[in-house]
């Protein structure tokens, strides 16, 4: 592998998070609990979205292929995808989606906080963009998670059973490839040091909820190694039916 | 002296409202207004506020399979746009005297309409260019025209909501022109879509002015400025020429240029049907009620607890 398909590779694991992450949040249009949370989630959607888009953009010319970010959402299947498994996950109630983004998102404003110092300019550029974003995003899930926290006995109770079933998709977001060793002197972060920072500041806003850290030792994994579970391949079956039915038709 | 004692304060309030009225003047919420003013405004402002929050149902039906990314976030932000015109409308509605919980009550209880429109499905992806063109189309020569209705927090959120609208148009239009455009499948999607939408959207100006009772009060009153038949009849005139030039047909064999006065007459429109969609007999009347009544009771948990938060603060300071 040369360093410029370890970086196309690399980058397709964020816009593939990305694209999926905004897909399932799309879902919540015209189902949130209140009308501002409607709006609130199909805006983190849309953040994602472009975030998916300009990843997509800059990881192109690296792969040095001619395909477009059309071709790269709606033309890849399920063994294609390399995002991290917790994107996939269903939504569940409002309490899980909002697991979903705060702890994703923690992750994200590491990532991107560490490729903003990079020497590599649109890995540089990237982190830079993305950042001010993945940070109200992290600001609008940890303030729901917080009131609901300490809201009702069912709201606590339910986010409680949030943070254990989600839970399960965290270590994922720590497993590297050899992408991450070729690219080592240009992301600017070291995984085991970051999986420290993120615990740290997940344990503690846990804390100030009212709960402490799951037990549970069981972990699923393999987002970027293109082993995904069973959940994205209907997501993408719907994303891309109309591509996939017409395949000459331009929208 | 005696006359000032005798008259009824609401004499002389109602002589101040209607020389507002006469001054094209605005009604603020803190004037006094004739009870059934009130009432026919708060009942049109709700109505129109559930109507764009309806309306997120049928776009939302095609969010997931968009077929790029940018037809993803146009449409996303578009209905994004409806739910904000929807936020929008329920605070100016508020200023009534009633508020969202009990306008979506009424709403639930199906004692507050919306746009029947949103009664029809969107069946394939050309639907979705249908209705931003022709459905928002219809929606914005209505908006325009109540910009200068005469209660003020009401006319005021036309103005912002139009300035929103003609994207929403455009976006639905530019649809329809890429698929006119595409292979035959695409085209007949399109002609499908237009056949199924046309009429529906020329019903949404409501009934002829003829058979239409209320309207008369409403112009009096300034809350409504033109009436069913002049609205339609500059929609109309103005879409026709549009779908021509993407070559769409307008699915009325009796439709007719008159030259002299430059615009269209069309056949009869299908009364029958508007009034059984109105009355609850849509193809989508109980789905999109089920669907506004189960995700609003599976929202109950969130706003309990964050009115439980709420409290808990208030207590703790
Ligand atoms: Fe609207
Ligand atoms: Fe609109």
């Amino acid at each position: 592998m040369t360093t410029d398909q370890a970086r196309y590779q690399y980058l397709l694991r964020f816009a593939d998070t990305s694209l999926v992450m905004a897909q399932r949040l799309a879902e919540w249009c015209s189902r949130g609990p209140i009308l501002e949370e409607d709006l609130a989630l199909t805006n983190i959607s849309l953040d994602y979205f472009g975030q998916a888009e300009a990843f997509y953009n800059t990881a192109i010319p690296f792969g040095g292929k001619q395909e477009t970010a059309d071709d790269l959402a709606f033309r890849r299947s399920e063994r294609e995808y390399f995002n991290f498994l917790i994107a996939e996950a269903d939504n569940g109630d409002y309490a899980r989606t909002m697991m979903k983004i705060y702890l994703l998102s923690v992750y994200l404003e590491k990532i991107y906080t560490a490729l903003s110092t990079s020497s590599q300019p649109e890995l540089n550029m990237l982190g830079v963009k993305s950042l001010k974003e993945i940070m109200y995003h992290k600001r609008h899930s940890s303030a729901w998670l917080f009131r609901l926290a300490h809201g009702t006995a069912e709201s606590a109770s339910r986010v409680q059973q949030a943070l254990q079933d989600v839970w399960s998709y965290t270590d994922d977001l720590f497993s590297t490839d050899v992408c991450d060793e070729l690219l080592s002197g240009e992301l600017n972060y070291e995984i085991t040091a970051m999986k420290h920072v993120w615990l740290a500041e997940v344990e503690e806003f846990m804390k100030q909820c009212g709960f402490v850290l799951p037990q549970t030792t069981y972990q699923i994994q393999g987002g970027i190694k293109q082993m995904h579970t069973e959940a994205l391949g209907h997501v993408l079956c719907e994303m891309q039916y109309l591509q996939r039915a017409y395949p000459n038709a331009k929208w | 002296m005696e006359d000032i004692l005798t008259t009824p304060i609401s004499q002389t309030a109602l002589a101040h409202f209607e020389a507002r009225l006469q001054n094209d003047e605005k009604i603020e919420p803190k004037d006094w207004m004739p009870e059934a003013y009130r009432k026919t405004v708060l009942r049109q402002m709700m109505q129109h506020a559930h109507s764009e929050v309806i309306g997120m149902q049928p776009e939302g039906n095609w969010v997931l399979r968009a077929p790029s990314l940018r037809a993803k976030k146009i449409l996303l932000a578009k209905i994004q746009d409806e739910g904000g015109h929807g936020l929008y409308l329920y605070s100016a509605a508020e200023t009534l005297g009633m508020d969202r919980t009990e306008m979506i009550q009424l709403l639930h209880e199906q004692k507050a309409k919306y746009s029947s429109i949103f009664n029809y499905p969107a069946l394939t992806w050309a639907d979705i260019g249908a209705i931003g063109w022709l459905v928002d189309g219809a929606a914005i020569v209505n908006q325009v025209s109540l910009q200068r209705t005469s209660y003020g927090p009401y006319a005021r959120a036309m103005v912002r909501i139009c300035k929103e609208e003609s994207f929403h148009q455009r976006q639905g239009y530019e649809i329809m022109a890429t698929m006119m455009k595409g292979t035959p499948e695409q085209q007949a999607m399109a002609q499908d879509a237009m056949n199924r939408w046309w009429w529906p959207s020329l019903m949404m100006f409501g009934p002829h002015d003829a058979d239409s009772p209320h309207t008369e009060q409403s112009m009096e009153w300034k809350i409504k400025r033109e009436s069913n038949d002049r609205l339609r009849q500059k929609f109309i005139d103005k879409t026709i020429d549009q779908a021509y030039v993407i070559g769409l047909t307008i699915p009325d064999k009796d439709l007719k240029f008159n030259e002299e006065t430059k615009s269209y007459s069309i056949g009869p429109i299908n009364w029958d049907e508007f009034w059984s969609v109105v009355k609850g007999n849509g193809p989508c009347n109980k789905q999109r009620m089920t669907h506004h009544i189960k995700y609003h009771e599976e929202g109950r948990w969130v706003r309990e607890a964050l009115e439980a938060f709420a409290k808990k603060q208030i207590e703790m300071n």
